[in-house]
């Protein structure tokens, strides 16, 4: 974990050698998911609600999702961009050092202009937060924070998997984007509002719903039953990045007899 | 013209090469549609108006701006150009015994369509055949198609001149991404890629009416559904080509202008 | 220290296919060719030697380094390295050896050399008085005290050279896997940075393994070269025993007084000839040098000759041309 935080350290002092663009990706980073919640802005100003959501209940949704996503971008970037690593031979220097090649390869790159889009995506947590009449407790803050951490993990998930994918070809890893910016965009309004099938897929396979909407049931007070079942649904949405683990591995695997 | 033939016809093979990057573009963007389109029909169903624009309109708009997403987008970029420019290299290219506005417009537009070419089929084809609601549907008559073909030419060779001001302003600033983020995030929205121009507020409307970004991607969408009528369609033809030459006029003289620079700098 | 024992590696290559047909094809099913990469490769390199690993291009040099390294794991035979088999335990093995990738940098290129150590320090969990023992002699030998506080990139390739050797002996390995340390160095860089694996083998005993294409690092380093060749040993031994089996020729040059006789002596062939000035080539299975040098001096009178054996860059050329490699 030190050494982790060592690469950070690193990383971020070659970032702070190109100041001016850091500041320039930082401020897009800010705008682009402006834009798109602006959009939802105007969309609630016409229609008033999406299936009996309110306003300020999706932009919660919306906040934590694109806070879980601007955090995995920055922390998970290299596996993000793992491909780069592959193809310039990297990988093998990551092979002869006696740390673990998960560790490495994510210390590998950070993306801190996220900063941005962490930025805007947590001025809409703390707005719709103040316009909503939740009645908090010590368990729902958990369960909200827990909803960003397990959000983290799934999307560091996927990108594993992709990387994964870069041990027997490096090409059409663009499919990767339906589940990273895909998913981002699809968690963005709770899930049921889309057809079953999608919402099946997007709980059961990749788990989005289980820190995206089932919790929110919880934190907003909608739900019918069990409430700790829903509070824990993030935590069972984390256990996804075990088995993107161990497929990482066994691509690690496959690598070491090939060297393709 | 030969010249911008040729220079076509490089990109289109190029761009063949990298099929397997074109087939996974085309499932990320089957996947974007159907999202908004569940979007919109989730907005829709328990809406107490009338929306200014009928789901089934919404739906085909939705498709036609994932299939010509190519012709649309202005982040589509080419980083040659940005590297050419803020390098200095850029001399080289003033000795090549062309106008340099029209090699590079006709390099930006081939890089569109032969993008567009190798993925629009796929998408319009399946999303023809679509289960309903989700199918796009055929223009109400020959005309109005025959219409949509021209304001969708028009308003590619539009956004092409729009964008050939974002490779001018790096000349001026040396780093084209202050002028990505501008174009690109208000470009966007002004088109109405982010939401549909119909559904915005009025006072937003009006902005975007007046601004050229609409009449590259929403116009021209709007036509194909009918939702723009026919005669409608024909004065926005002209007022496209109205918007086009004048932004060719001004691009032009904006280029020069910053080449006289570059010249007396010694690049 | 390092033993080898009959290691077989080889790859599976799928065959590229360009048409639109055969592309979609090989989505569902590709045609591979089977490539011999290593075929019973074995030998056994004691502490303390400086081994030049030579062959052309694809012979198998980088995958060996590979094996030796615990990067890739070999289809069959032993590899016992410190006692270590490299593909597993990777992680305490690889703490025992250094491997430096002359094309790949391994420094971090934004911030200062010295950064990069400190991380290097941290990745290896190497205690810090250690370090700062072997930071000082490294600084000290590779002339490292006035780059080691600028940026990777303003450094010069050779400079970057020197960094990135000392950065993989940052944990003080036992062994040091160079490939191609010297490449495209210039030749002030290239025998500094010769001069630095001599110092580090003489006085750490650091066992080192370099792969390269210029016979002139074997020259200036190893005593025991390995040729391998389409996957094969070709040759373990002595450099000088290569030079003395393989290089049957010499060069004599030799300047007299002018002369147009002929000087065509048996066993030479002339390789260029003016009235005053002559090049021959002798092939020393046929006839001595000396016989070259008496014959030569009864026709002209001599007034300078000088003999150079072939390079022995000349006897790898022929070397790869004997084994068609």
């Amino acid at each position: 974990m030190s050494l982790y935080f060592k690469y950070l350290l690193i990383l971020f002092k070659s970032q702070m050698q190109y100041r001016t663009s850091f500041w320039l990706l930082s401020i897009g980073q800010f705008f682009i998911p402006f834009s798109i919640f602006a959009g939802l802005y105007f969309l609630f100003e016409r229609f008033g609600q999406i299936k009996g959501w309110e306003f300020f209940e999706v932009a919660l949704c919306f906040a934590v999702i694109h806070m879980a996503f601007s955090l995995s971008e920055c922390f998970a970037r290299g596996f993000d961009t793992f491909s780069s690593l592959i193809i310039k031979g990297d990988f093998d220097r990551v092979l002869v050092r006696p740390r673990s090649t998960f560790l490495q390869v994510l210390g590998s790159k950070f993306e801190f202009t996220r900063i941005g889009r962490l930025l805007q995506s947590a001025i809409v947590l703390i707005w719709a937060l103040n316009n909503l009449p939740i009645e908090w407790s010590i368990l729902k803050a958990l369960t909200l924070f827990f909803m960003i951490t397990s959000g983290v993990l799934i999307f560091t998930g996927i990108y594993m998997l992709a990387a994964t994918m870069c041990f027997w070809t490096v090409q059409g890893l663009e499919v990767a984007n339906i589940f990273t910016d895909g998913g981002r965009e699809m968690a963005q309004y709770p899930l049921n509002i889309y057809q079953k099938w999608v919402a099946r897929f997007f709980t059961y396979v990749i788990p989005f719903g289980t820190v995206n909407y089932l919790p929110l049931l919880f934190i907003l007070g909608k739900t019918k039953g069990d409430e700790i079942l829903y509070m824990l649904t993030p935590l069972a949405g984390s256990l996804f990045i075990l088995p993107c683990f161990l497929v990482w591995q066994f691509g690690v695997r496959h690598y070491r007899s090939t060297g393709s | 013209m030969k010249v911008y033939a040729s220079v076509l016809k490089l990109r289109l093979l190029i761009g063949m090469q990298y099929r397997s990057a074109a087939l996974a573009g085309v499932a990320t963007q089957f996947f974007w549609g159907f999202i908004s389109i569940m979007v919109f029909e989730a907005f829709y169903e328990f809406t107490a108006v009338t929306p200014p624009i009928s789901l089934k309109e919404l739906i085909t708009y939705i498709w036609l701006q994932q299939a010509f997403l190519a012709f649309i987008m202005l982040w589509f970029r080419d980083n040659e150009l940005f590297d050419l420019i803020t390098s200095g290299n850029i001399a080289y290219e003033l000795c090549r015994p062309t106008d340099l506005y029209g090699f590079w417009f006709a390099k930006l537009l081939a890089q569109r369509l032969s993008s567009a070419l190798l993925r629009c089929y796929p998408i319009l084809l399946v999303a023809f055949f679509l289960p309903k609601p989700y199918n796009m549907t055929l223009p109400p008559n020959v005309i109005t198609f025959i219409l949509f073909v021209i304001t969708l030419l028009l308003g590619l060779l539009l956004l092409v001149a729009i964008s050939m001001f974002l490779y001018i302003s790096v000349f001026v600033t040396l780093s084209p991404m202050g002028s990505l983020l501008i174009f690109g995030v208000l470009g966007e929205f002004f088109a109405g890629l982010i939401i549909p121009i119909p559904l915005m507020p009025l006072w937003l409307q009006k902005i975007a009416y007046v601004l050229p970004f609409r009449w590259t991607a929403d116009f021209p969408f709007r036509v194909y559904s009918g939702h723009i009528a026919q005669s409608d369609a024909i004065i926005g033809v002209f007022i496209q080509l109205g918007y086009l030459l004048g932004l060719l006029w001004l691009g032009k003289l904006a280029l020069n202008s910053v080449l006289k620079r570059v010249v007396v700098q010694g690049g | 220290m390092i033993k080898l024992d009959s290691i077989t590696k080889s790859f599976k290559v799928a065959k590229r296919s360009t048409g639109l047909l055969q592309a979609t094809k090989a989505l569902f099913y590709r045609e591979h060719t089977i490539v011999e990469a290593l075929n019973d490769i074995s030998f056994t390199i004691n502490p303390g030697e400086i081994v030049g690993y030579i062959g052309p291009n694809g012979a198998g040099k980088s995958t060996t380094i590979k094996i030796m390294s615990g990067i890739l794991v070999p289809d069959g035979g032993k590899c016992s390295i410190m006692g270590f088999t490299p593909w597993k335990n990777r992680v305490e093995y690889v703490k025992n050896i250094g491997v430096v990738f002359g094309q790949r940098s391994q420094l971090w290129w934004d911030v200062p050399v010295i950064d990069s150590f400190e991380l290097l320090k941290d990745i290896y969990n190497v205690p810090t008085q250690e370090y700062k023992k072997t930071l000082d002699l490294l600084i000290e030998t590779l002339e490292l005290k006035d780059i080691i506080n600028s940026p990777v990139r303003q450094l010069s390739l050779g400079q970057r050279m020197r960094c990135e050797i000392a950065a993989s002996l940052i944990h003080n390995p036992q062994i040091l896997f160079l490939d191609e340390p010297t490449i495209g160095l210039d030749a002030v860089s290239k025998i500094a940075v010769r001069q630095f694996i001599k110092t580090i083998n003489q006085e750490k005993g650091v066992t080192v393994v370099l792969t390269t294409h210029d016979m002139n690092d074997i020259e200036a380093l190893a005593n025991r070269v390995i040729l391998i060749g389409k996957g094969s040993l070709l040759y373990d031994g002595k450099l000088e025993e290569l030079r003395k089996r393989f290089g049957t020729h010499k060069t004599i040059t030799a300047d007299y007084r002018k002369n147009t006789i002929s000087i065509d002596i048996p066993g030479t062939t002339i390789l260029h000839w003016t009235p005053e000035h002559a090049v021959l080539s002798i092939d020393t299975e046929q006839i001595l040098t000396s016989d070259v040098i008496t014959q030569l001096s009864n026709k002209v009178d001599l007034i300078d000759v000088t003999i150079e054996s072939q390079p022995i860059e000349d006897i790898i050329v022929q070397l790869y041309k004997e084994f068609k490699i």
